[in-house]
């Protein structure tokens, strides 16, 4: 399983459209890429597979111009390239959709799209014929939003799907995704794979990268696996199984575990116990309809939904971050109000955002501080977290979340983006809250570490810690929670205890029971 | 050496240097430092001396371009604390006496307290851009200080008022005692605390930081009340210096000579990172570039030209993206020799 597989697979013309040679970049004090062939074929939907911080962002970010190359030599359609800026390579061909989506959410979707390449009529833009063209992308990608909106409106899956309709509005014959499924769900994700599958046969080159190897084996023609910036090797797709792609890009076998050891806190809770978090009525005009919900100490607490179903709304009431039109919060029996997020988090509250770039990352400081930085918004700047305590608190995490690189003074712009949710992680962790609520925590993680994750979450709750857990993949919310709440239209419709009567397809069931159109988007399907 | 030459301090104490060198070659004496009853004399301490405003508001500048902000007003606040200062003297009972000018500093002080407070409001409640918010009180601040000196310039004769902007303390001037005092004090609270953490946090990313329980809001605030405070003391050293409150000239364009400072300093105006150190010496680059232009004999007329153009090259100089343009050149060639 080590050697580079060498035959190639059906659709392919022979020469590669792209062809990387002995790439190394190195950063102050990492070697990011070592000596790392790769090519592309035209016609074939090619998987990038790797552990976070592996280097297949930086593989992509050489190829297109972001990165200067230290060595080794690129070849696009038979011609020596070096590309110096992302302009560059967009010119040669090559569209991307990097993993840290950077569009400018004050700009309208058509115009984020467009951006550049806006069409004009009279010397001006013409913002009709621009509408139009951003409608017919969002069309293939089954989007049915307004291509006027603001770009902010929308939420991060959206927001994905745009980015993503951005790059396929470029006639290129080499198209690279980032990590374009990491917030999105099923559906979109069948939608996004039609679409990649039509530009396959049309003859365009895809990289692709994911975490999650189901879309990997259900997409790719084949794979290059890398492991700590150098290359394992090339696969082809269909002589591969997922448990030796596994091994390829952890280097070992991958300890088994479909069962979490997770003890349910005791049975039904009886009418005496009073929940850690009692909440009725919450809501928010336009986000949230009425919702009730009770925590109970050490629970974990599943929901599932669509995206724009009310989960992510949900998890900011609880946390001041949106303040509630109405309803209550209990805290112990006591009636709380959150106006702001420092107040949930003086009642021991933590949220972990989706929307990891926008909402929890400051790049410009060092992991260290980025772990530390609610801890110390708690104990106010008057009193600095002292130097010990910081050390061994960081040194801690880095150990037990399994950080890359372990140093806590580097950048967090730096990290790769899973290292860089492992470090939010940390953040909320070392406040030891009482309600965790994270939602989707396991975005662009690697699949070892996810299960890593999942684990810590599970013994968390034994300890006591009660656990929101958002997540698009049903399977992992199944797989932890002891209560499964379903949500819908921005309402709550199902909540009951995760027993074996509960399954995805059941839960995709009462979902799509409620009668109307579950989404916009399906409203012509 | 590598890490050195890419951290901004390392240009503009370079920039520093150059002008110092550059001035010793036309006068001589420049370096030379005289001591004359009981005061140090010489070009540099007047570059001390005169720099200290600069300094103060550059300080205060930092914190606030560390926020993703800008305060324009300062210019107009300086000549707001000149005005009220002078005027309550010259209409005290006792023009003369000591106790006079510690009140009337204590009232000027208090009144730029309140300016930084309603810049603070402006942005960090309301949420108008910063720029548009201090332009508010940068055109208005100046029709207020004309309101309270009645459109005179007001003279005060006090020696312990002169003390402020032209006095010496164990040889020193005062003015650049007290500037290195806040700059000393700020420093320590910046980075001896968390504050300065929690200020970057807020300038790179102010909705993670709220989200993580930052205070960003009052942060904010607080530091437009701090600039607002150091354009207080700059504008009264600028009357005490002159002995007088000059609505439509104290403290003009002082705003732009203390944002280059932070520039020129390294802390970039996009927020986040900041360096009070670098604005020290950004603060006497500025300064020193000012006596430059006069002793080598470029003519007042391009007076600001000249200065541009330093400024420029000195920003250039520490942009990454102009370095890494100087080094491109090197590495192509390698690779293409290894390649061959
Ligand atoms: N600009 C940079 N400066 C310093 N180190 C960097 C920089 N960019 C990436 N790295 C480091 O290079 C390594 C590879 O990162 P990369 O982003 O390519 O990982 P990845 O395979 O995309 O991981 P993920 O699955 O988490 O996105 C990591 O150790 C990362 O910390
Ligand atoms: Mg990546």
């Amino acid at each position: 399983m080590t050697q580079v597989t060498t035959s190639i697979p059906p659709p392919a013309v022979g020469t590669p459209v792209v062809e990387m040679r002995g790439i190394s970049i190195s950063f102050p004090g990492v070697k990011a890429l070592a000596d790392v062939d790769f090519r592309l074929l035209p016609g074939e939907v090619h998987a990038l597979m790797g552990e976070n911080g592996a280097g297949k962002s930086t593989l992509i970010k050489a190829l297109t111009g972001v990165y200067t190359i230290d060595e080794g030599t690129v070849t696009v359609a038979g011609t020596d390239h070096r590309f110096t800026s992302p302009a560059d390579s967009q010119a040669a061909g090559i569209s991307t959709v990097y993993q840290e989506v950077n569009l400018c959410t004050n700009l309208t979707v058509a115009e984020n799209m467009l951006l550049g390449r806006e069409p004009h009529r009279f010397g001006r833009i013409d913002v009709k014929a621009m509408n139009r063209r951003a409608r017919s992308v969002l069309d293939r990608l089954g989007l049915s939003i307004d291509p006027g909106s603001s770009l902010g409106e929308h939420s991060i899956a959206i927001q994905q799907l745009v980015a993503i309709g951005r790059a396929l509005d470029i006639d290129a014959r080499v198209l690279i995704l980032d990590e374009p499924t990491s917030s999105l769900d099923a559906d979109e994700v069948a939608k996004l794979f039609a679409v990649m599958s039509d530009l396959r046969d049309q003859g365009v080159a895809i990289l692709f990268v994911s975490h999650f190897l189901d879309q990997v084996f259900e997409i790719s023609d084949r794979m290059t696996v890398l492991r700590n910036g150098k290359l394992v090797g090339e696969y082809l797709t269909r002589d591969t199984t997922q448990l030796t792609l596994v091994e390829a890009m952890i280097g070992r076998e991958l300890e088994t575990l479909d069962r979490l050891e997770h003890q349910a806190p005791t049975a039904a809770p009886d009418e005496a116990r009073v929940p850690l978090l009692q909440v009725l009525g919450l809501s928010r005009k336009g986000s949230l309809q009425a919702v009730d919900l009770e925590i109970y100490d050490g629970e974990v607490i599943g929901v599932a939904g669509l995206l724009g179903s009310g989960r992510t709304e949900l998890a900011r009431l609880l946390f001041g971050a949106d303040t509630a039109d109405a309803g209550t919060i209990d805290v112990r029996g006591s009636r709380r109000r959150f106006r702001t997020p420092r107040s949930a988090i003086g009642a021991k509250i933590a949220f972990s955002s989706e929307n990891r770039r926008a909402e929890g990352v400051v790049e410009d400081l060092t992991i260290a501080d980025n772990m530390l930085l609610t801890l110390q918004a708690a104990r106010g700047w008057l009193r600095p977290v002292p130097q010990r305590t910081r050390d061994r608190l960081v040194e801690e995490y880095i150990k037990a979340l399994d950080i890359r690189p372990p140093d806590p003074a580097a950048l967090m712009r730096n990290l790769s983006g899973g290292n860089q949710q492992k470090v939010l992680l940390a953040r909320w962790l070392i406040t030891q809250p009482e309600l965790l609520i994270l939602d989707e925590p396991t975005r662009g993680i690697d699949i070892g570490a996810k299960t890593q994750i999942q684990q810590l979450v599970a013994k968390l709750a034994d300890e006591g810690m009660s656990v929101v857990f958002i997540s698009t993949e049903l399977e992992e919310v199944l797989r932890l929670s002891d209560r499964v709440v379903v949500m819908r239209d921005r309402a709550k419709i199902a909540d009951r205890f995760n027993d074996e009567s509960v399954t995805v397809a059941g839960i995709l069931a009462t979902i799509a029971a409620g009668g109307a159109e579950l989404k916009e988007e399906d409203s012509d399907a | 050496m590598r890490e050195l030459v890419r951290r901004p301090l390392f240009w503009s104490t370079l920039a520093l240097l150059l002008l110092i060198a550059l001035n010793t070659a036309v006068t001589p004496s420049f370096l030379s430092v005289r001591l004359q009853d009981g005061h140090l004399y010489g070009s540099l301490i007047d570059i001390l001396r005169n720099g200290a405003p600069v300094l103060l508001v550059a300080l205060g500048m930092t914190l606030v371009i560390a926020t993703r902000g800008i305060d324009l007003s300062v210019g107009a606040v300086a000549a707001i604390a000149g005005a009220v200062a002078c005027v309550y003297i010259a209409g005290s009972d006792r023009p003369a006496a000591t106790s006079t000018v510690v009140s009337a500093v204590a009232l000027a002080v208090g009144v730029c307290i309140l300016l930084g407070l309603w810049n603070g409001f402006l942005v960090s409640v309301f949420g108008i851009q910063p720029i548009i918010a201090t332009l508010v009180l940068m055109t208005a601040g100046r029709g207020l200080a004309m309101l309270i000196t009645d459109g005179q310039i007001t003279t005060v004769v006090n020696p312990a008022f002169k003390v402020l902007g032209a006095g010496f303390v164990a040889t020193l001037p005062v003015a650049i005692l007290i500037a290195l005092a806040v700059f000393a004090v700020t420093a320590v609270l910046a980075r001896r605390t968390a504050l300065g953490m929690l200020i970057e946090s807020v300038g790179i990313n102010p909705e993670a930081s709220r989200l993580a329980g930052v205070r960003a809001r009052t942060i904010t605030w607080t530091v437009y009340v701090f600039c607002a405070f150091c354009a207080g003391v700059a504008g009264l050293m600028i009357a005490s210096n002159t002995s007088a409150a000059d609505a439509n000239n104290a403290g003009l364009w002082i705003e732009l000579d203390a944002i280059l400072a932070v520039v020129i300093g390294g802390t970039s105006l996009a927020g986040g990172k900041f360096s009070l150190l670098g604005t020290l010496v950004g603060a006497m680059f500025i300064q020193t570039l000012a006596t430059t232009i006069p002793t080598i004999g470029i003519p007042a007329e391009a007076n600001y030209l000249f200065k541009a153009v330093v400024v420029i090259a000195v920003c250039l100089l520490q942009s990454p993206r102009v370095r890494a343009a100087f080094r491109s050149r090197r590495p192509v060639s390698t690779v293409k020799a290894g390649a061959a």
